[in-house]
């Protein structure tokens, strides 16, 4: 096949390039410029972005021997996952926009345009596995290494955009793929995993969103109320600073009466209400979705387990699918659940698919 | 790659002439410092020399108008803030630089830096639609205040799309008042004439591997008179406003390329020209809604520029799908962390973001042949098409 190796710089997409020449494909290297505005120099735990992480991947494209070219998706990275990031922050969710780009960028704008070019599947440095089911269908299964799988971010993708997809290092730890890159004279071998949002520079969440956000709603002050007393125990300077489940930087002015700790319950943007309370108060033993993706068949009713963030845990589930709706009962209770945040159905290692999560219900409220 | 290479980026850099690569292969083996005062530092200086005395004779220059740099953008470079330097220590109210708005980066960014950082009141002026000079809006800018204007640079071809520029009347203008006038004529040397003495500017740039000579050296062709401040102090080597330990061979060979470039240049522009008017033609046949960018073919545009607009398409998409191919041209934009961004030349032309994002630089020099020409006509159309097929996604 012709493949297109999207290359970030990194380890990881390095090996899949190289691995994707060995496995017999004709392969192109593409970085995909996502930022308006690159930064010479890595900084913090981020893995793109940077000139210097273009480069990273050029130098990986000569060693591999393979063509190499930078793709400028900026803009459409900017409209589709920077604002939306924005928006969803705006309405008081917590996004993924890693889940995002996969979606809408790396296989869809990037695969979209590979294909019109002439090549038939993009590959990239992804934990994950692809096997042909028994119903021809191609089927997303974890990562062997489960510490890396990167599953959840890709349980969006469907299966048009599987068939044209290659994830290479499904089969492999992390340390195997470093003593690969090590193996193949891949600089990048020891260059530290990522971790952060990248176009969030510094890592810093909150003051970029306080940045980018200008007077928008979140960035209003308000109270925090306790939700076992109706009181306001403290204030804050905007709701985008919070994430359902916190517990640190809430500073609280009055200690709980029950003298528990307390942790983020709900978060309203526009009056600006950050409600807190005790952790029993955390457990969700329902998630209602919306926006679902399927990877193969639309089910009606899946007995499985659903992961609710990103390295999260694996919850065993009932999910009910109906039309855009997906109805999930988790038989073991969750904490920490956000709106906006995938829930990503599994049936075993393989993925179903996923849905944005749009609300919660909490253990003991009424169904 | 079984393909035969058709190379179509000449402007980018050319493939070194025979007798350049003989004369730097020459002194390559040699020993000797041309500052020092043994046998062997006489035997280097007399080469520099020599080789000064050869560029100076083929391109109408003084001996010591030739201060050898490390190339294009340094030359630029020391003509830029060197002689904006002097020229405002000899008087204080020269603040100003008038330039265009399609000179090179190695032009524009020294222009930037010397508006952020030093002061200077830089004018990039306008140009029309074919990628030339508006001289009403230059002779305007200087009379608003010519004492104030500290100097003018002017390329003399414009490297996207290979208008030439008119060095004629932007030398007489700034002549009524002193002004001194640099051009980089990079893309111009061994193409179009270009006469030092004889086009009446006071500095002018050249660099080697345009014309058939190596990377890293090249010239600041300046008049002897003009002060210019050093940018790299050391020893002194040239002139006293750029140092350096002198290279060799690299300037031999230099020597050489430039002889034989500025000796075979009529026959090579004619034989080039046809050639580009060939490709354009039998492009354009293919792809019919492809428009050349600049000046139309003739003598107000480099012989081997065909800069070509197609409609529909992303440059970048065209590029990769041609090199796919074994076709090697350019988008001729600027690209600042191997991000595209629109060429600045084609958007101070007038054309918008998309226009300016679809387009290709092909430029010929003396190594095309007719064949490099059939196989370009052959995969363009199916290019384009799929180029098309991935815009419209």
């Amino acid at each position: 096949m012709k493949v297109v190796a999207a290359m970030s710089g990194g380890v990881d997409s390095a090996v899949a390039a190289a691995r994707a020449v060995e496995a017999g494909h004709e392969v192109t290297g593409v970085h995909l410029a996502l930022s308006r505005n690159p930064a010479s120099y890595r900084s913090g735990a981020r893995g793109c972005c940077t000139i210097e992480d273009s480069n990273d991947a050029r130098r990986a494209a000569d060693v591999i021997g393979i063509p190499f070219y930078v793709w400028d998706l900026s803009d459409r990275f900017h409209e589709d996952v920077v604002e939306d990031f924005m928006d969803e922050y705006a309405a008081g969710r917590t996004p993924n926009p890693c889940l995002r780009c996969n979606e809408k960028i790396k296989f869809a704008a990037v695969l979209d345009r590979a294909l019109a070019l002439g090549f038939d599947a993009v590959a990239t440095g992804h934990y994950a596995q692809l096997r042909t089911g028994s119903d021809g269908l191609i089927e997303m299964h974890r990562a062997t290494d489960h510490a890396k799988d990167q599953s959840y971010v890709l349980g969006v993708l469907d299966q048009d955009q599987l068939r044209h997809s290659l994830f290479p290092l499904g089969d492999t730890d992390k340390p195997a793929v470093r003593r690969e890159a090590e193996a193949r004279g891949l600089l990048v071998a020891d260059k530290p995993d990522s971790h952060d949002i990248c176009f969030v520079a510094d890592g810093d969440n909150a003051g970029w969103l306080r940045e980018k956000l200008g007077d928008r709603a979140p960035n209003h002050g308000g109270d925090i109320v306790d939700a076992t007393t109706g009181e306001t125990v403290g204030s804050h300077s905007g709701t985008y600073g919070f994430t359902i489940g916190q517990r640190r930087g809430l500073r609280l002015g009055v200690p709980a009466a029950d003298g528990k700790p307390r942790f983020v319950l709900d978060i309203e943007p526009v009056s600006g209400t950050v409600t807190v309370g005790p952790r029993e108060r955390l457990a969700v033993d329902h998630v209602a979705g919306v926006r679902p993706r399927w990877c193969g068949t639309v089910p009606a009713r899946v007995e499985g387990t659903v992961q609710l963030r990103a390295h999260g845990a694996e919850h065993r589930a009932v999910v009910v699918v109906s039309g855009d709706r997906v109805e999930i009962d988790l038989l073991d209770p969750a904490e920490g659940i956000a709106p906006g945040q995938a829930a990503v159905i599994y049936d075993g290692t393989r993925v179903v698919g996923s849905a944005t999560i749009e609300s919660t219900r909490r253990v003991g409220s009424p169904a | 790659m079984t393909q035969p290479l058709v190379y179509l980026d000449h402007a980018a850099t050319t493939p070194m002439l025979p007798a350049a690569v003989e004369a730097m292969t020459r002194q390559l083996t040699g020993v000797g410092n041309a500052s020092s005062l043994h046998a062997s530092g006489r035997g280097a200086r007399r080469v520099v020399e020599e080789s000064r005395e050869t560029i100076a004779g083929v391109i109408g220059a003084r001996p010591g108008d030739v201060v050898f740099t490390s190339g294009g953008t340094e030359s630029d470079n020391l003509a830029l803030k060197g002689i904006f330097w002097a020229r405002r220590a000899e008087d204080p109210r020269r603040t100003r630089i008038l330039s265009t708005a399609i000179e090179h980066h190695a032009v524009l960014d020294p222009l930037h830096w010397l508006a952020e950082s030093d002061g200077a009141e830089v004018e990039l002026l306008p140009v029309s639609t074919q990628g030339v000079l508006d001289v009403g809006s230059l002779r305007d800018a200087v009379s608003r205040d010519p004492g104030s204007v500290a100097l003018i640079s002017v390329m003399w071809a414009n490297n996207e799309v290979g208008s030439l520029q008119p060095v004629d009347e932007v030398v007489a203008i700034a002549a009524e008042h002193g002004i001194p006038v640099h051009t980089d004529a990079v893309q111009a040397l061994g193409q179009v004439p270009v006469d030092f003495a004889a086009s009446g500017v006071d500095a002018l740039t050249f660099t080697g591997h345009k014309v058939g000579g190596p990377y890293g050296v090249g010239a600041l062709v300046v008049r002897r008179d003009l002060s210019v401040s050093a940018l790299v102090h050391g020893g002194g080597q040239e002139r006293d406003i750029r140092s350096g330990t002198l290279d060799v061979p690299a300037i031999a060979s230099l020597a050489a390329a430039v002889e034989e470039s500025v000796k075979h240049q009529h026959e090579h522009a004619a034989r080039v020209a046809a050639l580009r008017d060939d490709l354009v033609r039998r492009v354009i046949e293919v792809v019919p809604d492809a428009h050349l960018h600049g000046a139309p073919a003739g003598p107000q545009r480099l012989p081997g520029n065909a800069h070509l607009g197609f409609p529909g398409c992303e440059g970048d998409s065209l590029l990769m799908l041609l090199d796919a191919r074994g076709i090697e041209c350019s988008t001729g934009s600027a690209c600042s962390a191997g991000v595209p961004q629109p060429s600045h030349v084609l958007l101070a032309m007038g054309c918008d973001a998309d226009q300016a994002r679809h387009s290709l630089r092909f430029s010929l020099g003396h190594t095309t042949t007719p064949a490099d020409i059939d196989a370009l006509v052959e995969a363009i159309g199916p290019v384009v098409e799929r180029a098309r097929a991935a815009k419209a996604r």
